[in-house]
């Protein structure tokens, strides 16, 4: 197999707080292929943006503090990368689309500069070339009349508006991996089928690779080629789309599928919630984190904590019970 | 745009009629009366003149609402504010010839309260709790503490003690000589400019520290921007809208200021006409300045407010 696009071994984020040191995220690995879509699906404060964050050094430090083992991209270790190293990879190889369309765009700048600024800062492009490129971009996204929008600003924008500028944004520089952190969490229903459309034609259409981070599974069935499952910092489940969905191995997996409505399934089947609540990250228990709500829990799940092992063709998870269906 | 200036020029019409009928009535409240003091003079008191004759003659016989609608007719319709009454000079005269200086003293000491304040509010903020910021704080709230005036006489009196040498007391307006006029003026300039460059540093400070919180500026680090780009371009913008009402906050603060510097600094401005006018109970003369810096403060509020225009793309002005 070719060397993954972005591969990531031993990922661990922390951050110093008043209560003392918060693992957000704890030994994470995971890869990503050229042109795949890799969805990262946890519940909230599971680590998921925190992991797509660090992987660009995006957590201020202090008070967070980023660890790795390795960050390969394309064949670079990112580690080694010094502050301009990673600037000139942000938003050139490597773009990113944030949750909040309404408050990431900057309410002081026009649209079109702040599409165009990725072009004047990675590619040198002047101004009146780069705003001409942010017209294409803004077209390419589906906004009407892009050079009239040009000179808008942000907050003459409706949040789906705002989101696709973001993508325009991210497209710019024709980046070879885009981390997409909750695109649509902030969007109306209607709105958000179609802003993941367009992202995910936009990035078919370029071979450009996707970390996807939702908690939404609709989301993941629709347009992931591979999952990974967090749970309190951790990977616990990671497979292709498919199977993860046909079986689903970890508990909380497991929990997971039986909360959501799936149209393939018989009519009147109640939705069955994870009991409990997400463990606090300052003071985990040894063993497993997903123990206390985890209905198939056994003696060992208190005293180890399960490691991700494989269980099938790319397809791993971090559990000591054998669990099927 | 132009509607809405236009609109804020003409409440300007019942702002400083308001504020002509307090200054009116509250500088004839000062203790003491002009004729006493007239009299005690030996000159006027050798030339015979009654006390009745010199109330007639200066016009101060008068019920007080005549007074009053003399004087603000005169200003309403020939631009008059009257004759000083014991120069008999017009106050026009000396508002024009006084108004430049103290504008120049004003202008520069904000010019240098911005210079310091917003680079170091910048820097104290993208250095937060460094030893940089600890010691730029800590000079700030020095400035804040320290009474300008006691500086200012401070100055005057060491260097003159030590080096022999103290501020130039001989006054050179601007329009004859630019270079020395700005020389004259940068110390107590200076002083002023430090005293006022605390808050608006802390303010600045304060902002940037907010700004660079938000989620748009972890965008424009996403983008691969510096560290230069994101502060100046991203953050600073948006960082100075509150500032600049603040700025505009000061300005009384700062005419106030100029009235201790010109007498301490023996410069000829609006500070020192209004100073040796209220001792001598000059009547016009003071009510002329305090309308003139009423003036000058609503026109300075109404370019504050058209600025934020420039600043917050969201501002429209109706």
């Amino acid at each position: 197999m070719a060397e993954p696009l972005l591969s990531v071994r031993g990922l661990s984020t922390s951050f110093r707080g008043e209560g003392g040191v918060v693992r957000a995220v704890d030994d994470v690995s995971f890869d990503v292929a050229a042109g795949e879509t890799v969805a990262i699906v946890g519940e909230s404060g599971s680590g998921k943006s925190v992991t797509a964050l660090s992987v660009l050094r995006l957590i201020p430090e202090p008070p967070g503090r980023i660890e790795a083992k390795a960050v390969r991209f394309a064949g670079r270790d990112l580690g080694a990368l010094d502050a301009s190293g990673i600037q000139a990879l942000r938003g050139n190889d490597i773009a990113m689309i944030f949750q909040e369309p309404m408050s990431s765009l900057n309410p002081a700048l026009t649209v079109g500069m702040q599409v165009a600024e990725p072009l004047n800062r990675h590619r040198g492009m002047p101004w009146p070339e780069a705003l001409a490129e942010a017209t294409a971009l803004l077209r390419k996204v589906q906004i009407a009349d892009p050079d009239r929008r040009l000179a808008s600003y942000p907050h003459q924008f409706s949040g789906g508006m705002r989101q696709r500028v973001m993508i325009a944004m991210a497209l710019a520089c024709r980046p070879k991996l885009i981390i997409a952190d909750e695109p649509t969490t902030a969007l109306d229903v209607t709105v958000q089928a179609q802003i993941l459309e367009l992202l995910k034609t936009l990035t078919r259409e370029s071979g450009t690779a996707l970390i996807l981070i939702t908690h939404d599974l609709g989301v993941v069935a629709r347009y992931a080629d591979r999952v990974c499952v967090m749970y309190a910092g951790r990977l616990v489940e990671t497979g292709p789309a498919r199977t993860i969905y046909e079986t689903p191995r970890h508990p909380y997996t497991v929990g997971l599928m039986a909360s959501i409505p799936r149209l393939d399934e018989e009519i009147g089947r109640r939705l069955v919630p994870i009991e409990g609540q997400p463990p606090d990250l300052s003071a985990l228990p040894p063993g497993c984190a997903f123990r206390p709500r985890c209905p198939r829990a056994v003696a060992r799940c208190e005293r180890e904590r399960p490691a991700l092992e494989p269980i099938g063709p790319d397809h791993h998870k971090a559990c000591w019970n054998d669990v099927r269906g | 745009m132009q509607a809405y200036i236009i609109r804020r020029l003409l409440i300007l019409i019942p702002t400083l009629l308001f504020a002509s009928l307090i200054v009116f009535s509250v500088v004839r409240m000062i203790p003491g009366d002009v004729i006493d003091l007239m009299m005690s003079q030996n000159d006027i008191a050798a030339d015979k003149k009654s006390r009745e004759q010199l109330q007639a003659a200066l016009g101060l016989d008068q019920p007080m609402l005549v007074q009053y609608l003399r004087w603000i007719g005169g200003i309403a319709l020939q631009g008059d504010f009257g004759r000083s009454l014991w120069q008999n000079t017009p106050v026009t005269e000396q508002l024009a010839q006084r108004l430049p200086v103290t504008f120049e003293l004003g202008l520069f000491a904000l010019t240098i309260a911005l210079l310091v304040a917003i680079p170091i509010g910048v820097y104290s903020a993208i250095r937060q709790d460094t030893a940089g910021d600890y010691v730029t704080r800590s000079i700030s709230l020095l400035m804040l503490a320290v009474p300008s005036f006691w500086l200012g006489t401070m100055v005057m009196v060491f260097p003159s003690i030590w080096w022999g040498w103290s501020p130039q007391v001989k006054f050179v307006p601007f329009g004859e000589d630019p270079a020395q006029s700005l020389v004259q003026m940068a110390v107590p300039a200076v002083i002023l400019g430090f005293a006022l460059s605390a808050v608006t540093m802390r303010m600045t400070r304060t902002m940037m520290l907010e700004v660079l919180r938000q989620d748009y500026i972890r965008t424009a680090w996403a983008k691969g921007l510096d560290e230069k780009l994101v502060v100046l371009r991203h953050a600073l913008r948006n960082a100075l809208i509150p500032v600049v009402t603040l700025v505009g906050l000061q300005v009384p603060i700062l005419i106030g200021g100029t009235v201790i510097m010109e007498q301490i600094f023996v410069i000829p401005g609006m500070g020192l006409l209004l100073l040796d006018a209220v001792s001598q109970r000059d009547y016009p003369i003071v009510t002329g300045v305090f309308m003139v810096v009423g003036l000058a403060v609503m026109l300075i509020n109404l370019l504050v407010d058209l600025s934020y225009g420039v600043l917050d793309p969201k501002v429209r002005y109706r």
